[in-house]
């Protein structure tokens, strides 16, 4: 698929974008996909953050990547904005990144925390994974919306959590596979070294069917209707 | 005025060339207790328009005029971008500006293709970006140099809206209180950019220059500059 850069998909690294509500656990995610994989696959971060480079700061302090391969983007308090209707910023982060370290595997691309609604662009991004936790309550992934519908992945992360906030990990799972008609969703928690490989999988089938020409970006769509029952 | 629909097009603050990061200053000023309403929120964007509104929609309106010359762009932009980085003594603001220029420029190449593009420098300042796409657009230094003072006090003007919680209705109304000043530095900016870049003006905000240093230096705020 061509991209607005105008570079060929199977050519360059897999831009992996990571959405979410705030302190699900993005940042913590990267971190641990970024120990997982850093000795197979060249990588890199952008974070973007509302009011400060935080995410990029903690990241950098993981010690999980040299620290000009994590890149901060300011996103003016409209994160959604910056990954969705404006990535002209992102867009460079990301191509200064696969220019400066080529040649790259994988770009990993956190959004600012936002609410359920929030996706990447698939001119941003080559895929997506949405992150929920256990924290936030069981029901949130009924309540749907196009992240948690329709992202490439689901990650319900923090399941070491669940029994501290009576939160049944299975039920939340059962519930967020119908939300998704099936489509994959992945219990994560980093104290679970099992886990925390079928994450690691993942994205290797991911670079894989990039590079072998499979795998193109797929939009989660904006918000679809519905109704309250 | 020819071409009003790419003039309309280019001044969009939805052009999605990253404009919304970043509050021209505002947020330093309002840190600094220099604006706190909306009477000082005019204040402050009329000063604007003044300083950096006028030597930007100057240099935007000679680089317009160079890039519809028939050669030497390349020298052409690049002593544009000189004199503007001589007449912005923070390094911050000039950051800034290179920053927009290049996100402008990576929005142009797709928006707007166009050879003359690819003669700016790789981050070329926002002004002489500007300048430079007004003209691949078919438009005129007069309406380049317009495009750079809307962007320099709508910009603004929006990032009050989320530092200040003013009322969005008198916030706009202080915009059009503002038109006639856009109008007169408008053509004022057209005559620079009609003359030679030594002769460029330029105004100073110095108060600005050291509050944009400090902003630049927080590690905790909403807008990028």
């Amino acid at each position: 698929m061509n991209r607005s850069n105008g570079t060929s998909s199977s050519t360059r690294a897999l831009r992996l974008g990571v959405a979410g509500p705030v302190g699900t656990g993005k940042s913590s995610l990267i971190a641990t996909l970024c120990r997982a994989l850093a000795d197979e696959l060249a990588l890199a971060v952008v974070t973007n953050d509302i009011y400060t480079d935080e995410d990029a700061r903690f990241l950098r302090s993981t010690g999980v990547l040299p620290v000009e391969r994590i890149r901060a983007v300011e996103t003016g308090a409209c994160p959604h904005t910056a990954i969705r209707d404006d990535i002209t910023m992102n867009l460079i982060a990301v191509e200064d990144l696969e220019q400066g370290f080529a040649p790259l595997d994988l770009v990993l691309i956190e959004s600012g925390g936002d609410n359920l609604t929030a996706t990447f662009s698939p001119a941003l991004i080559d895929a997506q994974l949405f992150v929920l936790d256990v924290a936030g309550g069981g029901d949130v992934a009924r309540k749907g919306g196009p992240g948690i519908a329709r992202a490439d992945l689901l990650v319900i992360n923090k399941t070491d959590l669940a029994p501290y906030v009576e939160v049944d990990v299975e039920r939340m799972v059962a519930d967020a596979t119908a939300a998704r008609h099936g489509a994959r969703v992945l219990a994560l928690s980093r104290h679970e070294p099992a886990s925390v490989r079928a994450l690691a999988d993942w994205v290797r089938e991911l670079r894989g069917a990039q590079l072998a020409g499979r795998h193109g970006p797929v939009d989660p769509g904006a918000p679809a209707p519905h109704v309250h029952r | 005025m020819a071409n009003l629909a790419a003039l309309l097009l280019l001044a969009d603050s939805r052009l999605p060339a990253g404009g919304y990061a970043h509050s021209g200053g505002l947020e330093a000023a309002v840190a600094a207790g220099l604006v706190d309403d909306v009477a000082s929120l005019e204040h402050f964007l009329a000063g604007r328009a003044a300083t950096v509104g006028l030597l930007g929609a100057a240099v935007a309106a000679a680089a317009c005029r160079v890039t519809a010359a028939p050669q030497g762009h390349r020298a052409a932009f690049t002593a544009l971008d000189d004199a503007l980085d001589a007449r912005t003594p923070s390094p911050a603001q000039r950051n800034t500006s290179r920053q927009l220029g290049r996100q402008l420029v990576r929005v142009l190449g797709q928006v707007a293709p166009d050879p003359r593009l690819g003669e700016l420098a790789g981050q070329p300042h926002h002004a002489v970006a500007l300048g430079a796409g007004a003209a691949v657009l078919g438009l005129d230094a007069r309406a380049a140099a317009y495009a750079y003072l809307h962007e320099s006090v709508a910009g603004p003007a929006a990032a009050a809206i989320r530092l200040l919680a003013l009322d969005p209705f008198a916030t706009h109304a202080a915009l059009a209180r503002l038109r006639a000043r856009l109008d007169r530095l408008a053509s004022r900016a057209d005559e620079y950019g009609a003359g030679t870049v030594a002769d460029l003006p330029a105004p100073a905000a110095p108060l600005l220059d050291v509050y944009a240093e400090a902003h630049a230096a927080r590690t905790s705020r909403l807008f990028a500059s």
